[in-house]
């Protein structure tokens, strides 16, 4: 404490002082958008007042201030802050056993499906199997797009808000590559990958002069474009009503199927259960989620690795030292979108069905709060938060018990993006250098010494 | 020729708002370097309180729709610029000193708070708004078609700039004014001098959204409808306005919002109208290619 205690009233007086303001700005943020809501009515719109809807609100922010400005804030009653850091696994995770922490979620992730299915199908217990895999698939290809994302943005340091075109365009093109020819999966998905890769260099061209939020402006009018052409292209994509009927991947061959020729299930002489298909997606993600993650590692060790993160940290110094930034761009905005593109790949043949809707800037912002959140650089961060991100918010479907305390008018779901908004700001303001904030150098002169988050100068591009 | 002036008059229109807009992205950028990426919403908000003010004021059975539409903008911009230092006090300042993509995760945020919040605090649908002001001019008669100069359009045109001249007379000859160009140049060195930056900065901010509200009640009057969504469209127009006419000028800003709304207008009255966004958008990239730094933006001196 470096200020002086405070006599009793004081403090009382000053919070009290202090809540009142937070009140009456909440008051005057509030008084019309929440006091009144519009109606519509037979003669135009009418107003619906709601002062009561009002007062809670003014209320819960006066005694919420009064209450942090009297015992968190500043006083000598100071509630002591719980000893355990809210992330305590994750420093020993991150430091010099990072391996083997990195290791061990691997394997975890490996085991998970076929010790659940196993278990569920052995002892009857009726696990929400199909859910929980549907959802770890979700979360895991947040997290391989975060990995793609992630080396463009947190590798090369230029901010792509349009990364979402890179999606969509390995989406529609295996989704197109089967529809028109018939190509399976396992075809499209390195050509999807390909294509992406592409449009990564077609993009990265115009933009190669521009730094900083211009880059931003261009990428995020780039991922515009691409979903106002998909959505207007009417006669290849299908426009708004998109493209359905997607093949599933098949195991070398095999399909999941229940009949008809020979399947999974026939081959292998199991009994036919459409959870085969899901646990096989898992890993098909799972995969690339991996090869990913290696392969980002694999290149921060190589020439163009470190070219990219000497362009990150100055540009120009980068320059004057004989680096041709020309091309530690190009390859970059490649390599990310690549990583995009295969990620498009599998979210076509797991959804089986796709149209622009699923490629507006939202899922950027998603996938770069992703990034940003779980701390740049840091591989085992990027899962963290797309586990609280993608898992938190899916979880918020299932609210409907909330229906017994606010009534039944009250729909959960209406409030999911309103939280998932929330907790970004927060997560952000609680840490901002991400939620880790240390990664491991790249490069080492004597010993590995974890290098601080705000050392790490990412999108100064 | 007749066709070319209507749509040349619906264009400036247009930029006009896009320009009012996006003079709040271009003051925030050149204070403090970041994307205000909530301030399309901040529009929206605007929209949304003007609306309410509106009605409010004529369920009151004040008709007078001249001295109503100047409560209306009195109300709207002190409530908005409210929710401009709000934004600004909970997700920007303390993030001040951190790394720059921090705030524009924050911003992002931001954007999505207030439009789930509007969504759920006055519901998805369309609010639609009888015409407020109507009639207009005939400016002349061309076999048949004729150019017309609505009221709204003329409204909206006087309004920005006569808006335009009380903010530069604001920026250029106030102390105020003097103390936002001055943390423009130097943040630090203008707090060695005396000037209170965060003050500084919530100013910067304020304003932004009192032209953000005028934006949003001119849009309100012009198209007569608004939903919860309209923040983001407008927001990524203006904040392409403001790229274009070099971030962190004003009369860039203005300058951009009038090339973008004209851009917009004529491509979907001589092209097609899915594709107007596209035409913005690939324009902004063109631009860019060849004045990176934007039409009037000064180019920025690069060290080590």
């Amino acid at each position: 404490m470096s200020e002086p205690v405070k006599s009793l009233s004081l403090r009382l007086q000053a919070a009290l002082a202090d809540a009142l303001l937070a009140a009456y700005v909440t008051f005057a943020l509030f008084c019309l958008t929440l006091g009144f809501r519009t109606v519509d009515s037979a003669g135009g719109l009418t107003l619906k007042a709601r002062p009561m809807l009002l007062a809670i609100a003014v209320g819960i922010v006066f005694v919420g201030r009064l209450l942090l400005n009297l015992f968190w804030w500043n006083g000598n009653w100071k509630v002591p802050r719980p000893a355990w850091r809210p992330v305590w696994p994750i420093p020993a995770v991150t430091r010099y056993g990072s391996e083997n922490g990195a290791m061990l979620l691997v394997i975890a992730a490996a085991l998970f499906p076929i010790l659940a299915f196993a278990l569920d199908k052995t002892l009857h217990l009726g696990l929400p199997l199909r859910y929980l895999l549907d959802l770890s698939i979700l979360v895991l290809t947040y997290v391989m797009l975060g990995f793609g994302l992630n080396i463009v943005v947190g590798l090369a340091g230029l901010l792509d808000l349009g990364y979402v075109a890179f999606y969509a365009v390995g989406a529609y093109t295996f989704a197109l590559l089967a529809a028109h020819f018939g190509f399976g999966f396992w075809m499209c998905l390195p050509l999807a990958g390909l294509l992406a890769a592409l449009w990564g260099v077609i993009l990265g061209f115009p933009v190669l002069r521009l730094r900083g939020d211009y880059l931003a402006i261009v990428t995020l009018a780039f991922g515009e474009i691409v979903r106002i052409v998909l959505l207007n292209w009417t006669h290849v994509t299908n426009g708004p009503n998109g493209i359905s009927n997607i093949p599933k991947p098949t195991f070398f061959g095999l399909p999941f199927k229940a009949t008809g020729g020979e399947t999974f299930a026939s081959f292998f002489g199991l009994r036919y259960d459409p959870l085969h298909s899901i646990i096989f997606l898992y890993y098909v993600i799972l995969g690339l989620a991996l090869l990913t993650s290696l392969f980002t590692l694999r290149l921060r060790r190589l020439p163009i690795g470190r070219a990219w993160e000497a362009m990150r940290e100055d540009e120009i110094a980068c320059r004057s030292l004989g680096i041709n930034t020309t091309v530690a761009k190009l390859t970059a905005f490649a390599t990310g979108a690549m990583f995009g593109g295969f990620a498009g790949s599998f979210f076509a043949t797991r959804q089986g069905f796709i149209s622009p809707e699923s490629f507006s800037f939202i899922e950027s912002a998603i996938i770069l709060a992703i990034v940003v959140l779980g701390g740049m650089g840091s591989q085992i961060g990027v899962v963290l938060a797309a586990i609280v991100m993608i898992g938190g918010f899916e979880l918020l479907r299932n609210m409907e018990w909330l229906q017994l305390i606010f009534g039944q008018d009250f729909d959960p779901s209406l409030y999911r993006m309103l939280l998932f908004g929330i907790a970004m700001v927060g997560i952000m303001l609680w840490r901002p250098h991400g939620i880790i904030a240390s990664r491991e150098p790249s490069i080492v002169l004597k010993e590995r010494r974890a290098v601080g988050g705000r050392l790490v100068k990412e999108g100064r591009a | 020729m007749a066709y070319f002036l209507q749509q040349l008059v619906n264009g400036i229109a247009l930029g006009s708002i896009y320009g009012l807009i996006a003079i709040g992205y271009t003051m925030v950028y050149g204070i403090i370097g970041m994307i205000n990426f909530a301030h399309g919403d901040i529009f929206m908000v605007g929209a949304f309180i003007a609306l309410i003010a509106f009605l409010l004021i004529m369920s009151l059975g004040l008709t007078l729709v001249p001295l109503a539409l100047v409560l209306v903008l009195i109300i709207a911009m002190l409530l908005t610029a409210m929710w401009g230092w709000t934004v600004e006090r909970i997700a920007y300042r303390p993030l001040r000193e951190s790394f720059r993509l921090a705030p524009l995760i924050t911003a992002i945020g931001m954007s999505i708070i207030l439009q789930n919040f509007i969504q759920v605090a006055q519901g998805a649908r369309v609010k639609p708004l009888q015409p407020v002001i109507t009639g207009g001019y005939q400016i002349f008669d061309e076999g048949g078609f004729a150019v017309n100069l609505s009221n709204i359009q003329i409204l909206i045109v006087v309004t920005t700039v006569a808006l335009m001249g009380v903010f530069w007379l604001v920026i250029t000859r106030t102390a105020l004014g003097r103390a936002q160009r001055a943390c423009e140049q130097d943040r630090l060195m203008a707090a060695l001098s005396g000037v209170n930056v965060d003050r500084t900065i919530s100013a910067t901010f304020v304003m932004g959204a009192a032209l953000a509200a005028v934006a949003g009640l001119l849009y309100l009057l012009y198209y007569g409808v608004i939903d919860f969504f309209i923040g983001f469209v407008a927001g990524i127009k203006a904040f392409t306005a403001a790229v274009f006419g070099g971030i962190g000028s004003l009369p860039g800003a203005m300058l951009g919002g009038l090339v973008i709304g004209l851009i917009e207008t004529f491509w979907s009255a001589y092209f097609s109208i899915e594709y107007k966004d596209v035409a913005a958008f690939s324009m902004l990239a063109i631009v860019l290619i060849f004045f990176p730094t934007g039409l009037l933006g000064r180019p920025e001196t690069e060290k080590v």
